[in-house]
């Protein structure tokens, strides 16, 4: 499982799952669940496009997304629930099927770019790959605390100098980024699972905003390795693992959120609040 | 119309101060040459109903919206792009009940949300963040994931944000609108004993002034985008209101609430659209 | 125009039995969804139509193993989720929230598992792509009367629960005071929802199903707010997008780059998209004519 061309999977995978992961988790954060789903449909066009003319598959995704979110950047919050929006998302799709069914790979292409494809991550696609991972842990870096703090309270952000569209800029590049990478290893329609189904359990298992983040990553990380190892031995796509396991996971995190709710004994607010007055 | 009154103690010292500032949305007049000072260790209330101009004031005042006419300057100097000399704690936010972060976590980016990078965590960060959450009352639920938290309890965690980073300015939205009357109170009694403590100029937005009254220093009263400003007593009198509003108002002191009445008259509505109240008519 | 015509009346177009029954399928499935449609968009659940578009995928992929039709799968996968969602209250979810997305996902990493077991070992390669994107040449013509009963099913439904349906989307709290069952009528939407997902899936495949549900209808009412003739507009317009998409495709087969047919899911999208950008045109005309009209009264009344 572990010699010649899996190699290859293994890395890749990894870095995969630890961009979805960390990406991810300020998606589930913004509550940008939209443009997890918006983002991967354009890029679907845009590979399809570059399985046409024979250009490089990451080349079509990367230029697709980032076209993807400058379009969501420049539609704002209103055109989330257009129907326009909602035809547009449609169209890529159906855009993406007529460019394959073009070229001469209709099915097989198909089937790989919608769910996925680890085990045929060739040589050449392993250094771009790195790259586009290397590209976005450094942005991410960079605008960590600020990100962080226009996630969650944007108007005080706001007040303190943090500009909220030039983070929603910046977390969009970051989205392009991943998707670019992403979508290889796990398809347009699984992104979602992975990208959103590891943050959203992981949250259930801690309160605090790094120990989540890192747990997204871990989370991602044991998703795809089993998805390989079990796609490995069956034979079954790593599609199907990975979006089971994603949701397995995501369930067992609100089970356990719920469990130790209840099991916790919380004073309720307003005795909280008592108490702390008539110290 | 305005009456800039003198800090009400000479050794405090003056942290803002707006001069002749106005603002104009195409052809609305939204605020019209309004100055007043704030001095350090003091309580302000900014009062005035809902469209009189007090969120485009706060606005002016943290450098999100430029003023057509006038300046404002904090500490002397004009306002810096990334302001961190003025603390904020808006009216509505919305906090997400599965956002993973402790009020701890929220209190300890106030920091140094605005710097890049990551930061390191320490001893001293940790203790600072601690005697913030004691300072405000908030330690009882500084674990407990800020999304779950009531109102009340989560404007605490937004004030000790603001306040860690040793602000000369506090700025509160409307803090008191949705709170019921016990948390109301606390939370005023809580302003002033932040006020006295770490001496900073506290500003408070509200369209109901008679819960601040106890512990208002001074008053910059709004009407109709003019301001008057000084001490309570000066300020809200018959004459200087009605000034301010362009005709007759009288002001009761009820039992220590102070109510703010029109005259009677077509001018009746058109001031009691400004938050003042219709013409009471008294029965036995 | 004329070579329209002349393409149309060719003897190879409507002679041909795939076309024929393309058109009629299209034909049914453009009327039954247009209906459907019209109170998908007035009660705001385009999510839920797309939702089940999404976990059709699941059900037609499975048919394929079964021997079944992937008709058969899309109806019946999506009436099992129209059920679960009115049990746990998903259908008023306004968007893509996480739980819906995320169960979503494990669905169609089933779907996934099931297209590798179709292409694998039941020798039903091109399974993806039919399931997916549609293959309305394929279908046979046996297949017709299924389309038609399911299509009656569905308006037979809306007739039956029309009013009540319309009063509680517009105003519900008026119809529970009247005694309305919102509960059961969202219910029986649900299920008419499901069943005209699967007829749009076979026609233009699942994912794609969405834009004959959600264009035609969102269209109509664009042009019309009654809801009857949005109903007819929205069929109408359905139609004209699901023929045209055919009469296209038929073209295709003379066009670039290997003459082999473009794929009449892709036409039919298009011209959906194309028919909703036009339906704004109106409203844009005749706010140009007041403007027009408002400028001219004002030029001649100035002049006093």
């Amino acid at each position: 499982m572990f010699s010649g061309f899996m190699v290859n999977a293994w890395i890749v995978a990894s870095l995969v799952a630890v961009i979805a992961g960390l990406v991810g988790f300020f998606t589930v954060l913004r509550g940008s669940a939209f443009a997890a789903h918006a983002v991967p449909n354009g890029s679907f066009a845009g590979a399809a496009g570059a399985v046409l003319i024979g250009a490089n598959t990451l080349l079509g995704l990367g230029v697709f997304s980032l076209l993807s979110v400058l379009g969501i950047g420049w539609l704002g919050r209103r055109g989330r629930h257009d129907v326009v929006t909602a035809l547009m998302l449609v169209l890529m799709l159906a855009l993406g099927s007529l460019f394959l069914s073009l070229s001469s790979q209709y099915a097989p292409a198909v089937y790989s770019l919608l769910f996925g494809e680890v085990l045929g991550i060739s040589s050449n696609e392993l250094a771009p790959t790195i790259a586009l991972a290397i590209a976005c842990a450094v942005i991410l870096a960079v605008i960590y605390r600020p990100l962080m703090l226009s996630s969650v309270l944007a108007e005080v952000a706001e007040a303190r100098g943090i500009s909220a569209s030039a983070m929603e800029l910046g977390f969009l590049a970051l989205l392009a980024l991943a998707t670019t990478m992403t979508v290889p290893v796990v398809g347009t329609l699984l992104i979602f699972s992975l990208m959103i189904g590891a943050p959203a359990a992981a949250r259930s298992f801690t309160d605090r905003p790094g120990r989540a983040l890192l747990l997204s990553v871990a989370i991602a990380l044991l998703t795809v390795w089993a998805a390989i190892a079990a796609s490995y031995s069956t034979d079954y796509p790593v599609g199907f693992f990975v979006g089971s396991i994603s949701a397995a996971s995501y369930l067992l995190g609100r089970a356990w959120g719920a469990f130790s709710q209840r099991s916790r004994s919380t004073p309720d607010s307003s005795a909280r609040e008592y108490a702390a007055t008539a110290a | 119309m305005s009456e800039p009154g003198a800090p009400s103690s000479p050794r405090h010292e003056e942290v803002l101060s707006l001069d002749g500032v106005g603002v104009r949305f195409g052809a609305r007049q939204v605020l019209d040459d309004v100055s007043f000072r704030l001095a350090a260790g003091e309580l302000t209330g900014l009062i005035g109903s809902n469209g009189a101009g007090k969120t485009t004031l706060l606005r002016v005042i943290l450098g999100l919206q430029r003023p057509s006419a006038g300046r404002v300057l904090v500490d002397g100097r004009p306002l810096a792009r990334r302001e961190r000399r003025i603390g904020y704690v808006p009216q509505k936010f919305l906090l997400d009940p599965d956002v993973p972060m402790r009020a701890r976590d929220l209190v300890a980016l106030g920091l140094d949300a605005q710097r890049f990078g990551v930061s390191r965590p320490s001893k001293t960060k940790r203790e600072l963040v601690q005697r913030m959450l004691e300072a405000t009352g908030a330690s009882g639920f500084a674990d407990s994931r800020v999304g779950r938290l009531s109102g009340g309890e989560q404007q605490r965690v937004l004030i000790a944000h603001a306040l860690i980073s040793r602000p000369r300015l506090l700025l509160l939205d409307e803090p008191l609108a949705n709170l019921d009357l016990r948390s109301a109170q606390e939370t005023v009694g809580l302003l002033a004993r932040i006020v006295r403590e770490q001496q900073v100029a506290v500003l408070i937005s509200a369209h109901e002034m008679n819960p601040l009254l106890p512990v208002m220093d001074r008053i910059v009263y709004l009407a109709a985008g003019r301001a008057a400003s000084g001490r309570a007593e000066e300020v809200v009198s018959s004459e200087v209101l009605s000034r301010l509003y362009g005709q007759h108002v009288d002001v009761l002191n009820v039992h220590g609430r102070v109510l703010v009445v029109a005259g009677a008259g077509e001018e009746a509505d058109h001031v009691s659209a400004n938050g003042v109240h219709p013409p009471v008519e008294i029965v036995s | 125009m004329s070579a329209l015509l002349a393409s149309v009346s060719d003897q190879g177009f409507l002679s041909s039995s795939p076309i024929r029954t393309a058109l009629a399928i299209g034909a049914a499935v453009a009327i039954v969804s247009g209906a459907l449609g019209v109170f998908t968009v007035i009660r705001g659940q385009s999510f839920a139509g797309e939702a089940l578009g999404d976990i059709g995928t699941t059900g037609g992929s499975a048919a394929y193993l079964l021997g079944v039709g992937p008709l058969w799968g899309f109806v019946a996968v999506s009436m099992l989720a129209a059920a679960a969602m009115e049990l746990l209250g998903v259908q008023r979810a306004r968007g893509r929230d996480l739980a819906t997305g995320i169960v979503l996902g494990g669905g169609l990493g089933l779907a996934a598992l099931f297209l590798y077991l179709d292409s694998t070992y039941h020798n039903a390669a091109g399974a993806s792509v039919t399931i997916l994107f549609g293959a309305i040449f394929s279908i046979s013509s046996s297949t017709v009367p299924v389309v038609v009963a399911l299509g009656l099913a569905v308006l037979a439904i809306l007739v039956t629960i029309h009013r009540p349906l319309l009063l509680s989307s517009v105003a519900p709290e008026i119809a529970s005071a009247r005694g309305i069952p919102i509960r059961a009528v969202g219910a029986a939407y649900l299920l008419a929802l499901a069943l005209s997902v699967s007829l749009c899936a076979i026609t233009i495949g699942a994912i794609l199903s969405t834009a004959l549900l959600i264009g035609p209808a969102a269209a109509a009412l664009r042009l019309t707010t009654r809801p009857l003739r949005a109903i007819a507009c929205a069929a109408g317009l359905g139609i004209a997008a699901v023929w045209g998409g055919v009469w296209l495709a038929y073209e295709s087969y003379y066009w670039p780059p290997d003459q082999q047919g473009w794929p009449v899911s892709f036409f039919v999208v298009v011209l959906v998209f194309v028919i909703y950008l036009a339906s704004g045109l109106p409203r844009i005309w005749s706010a140009r004519a007041e403007r027009r009209a408002a400028r001219s009264v004002a030029l001649s009344g100035g002049e006093a």
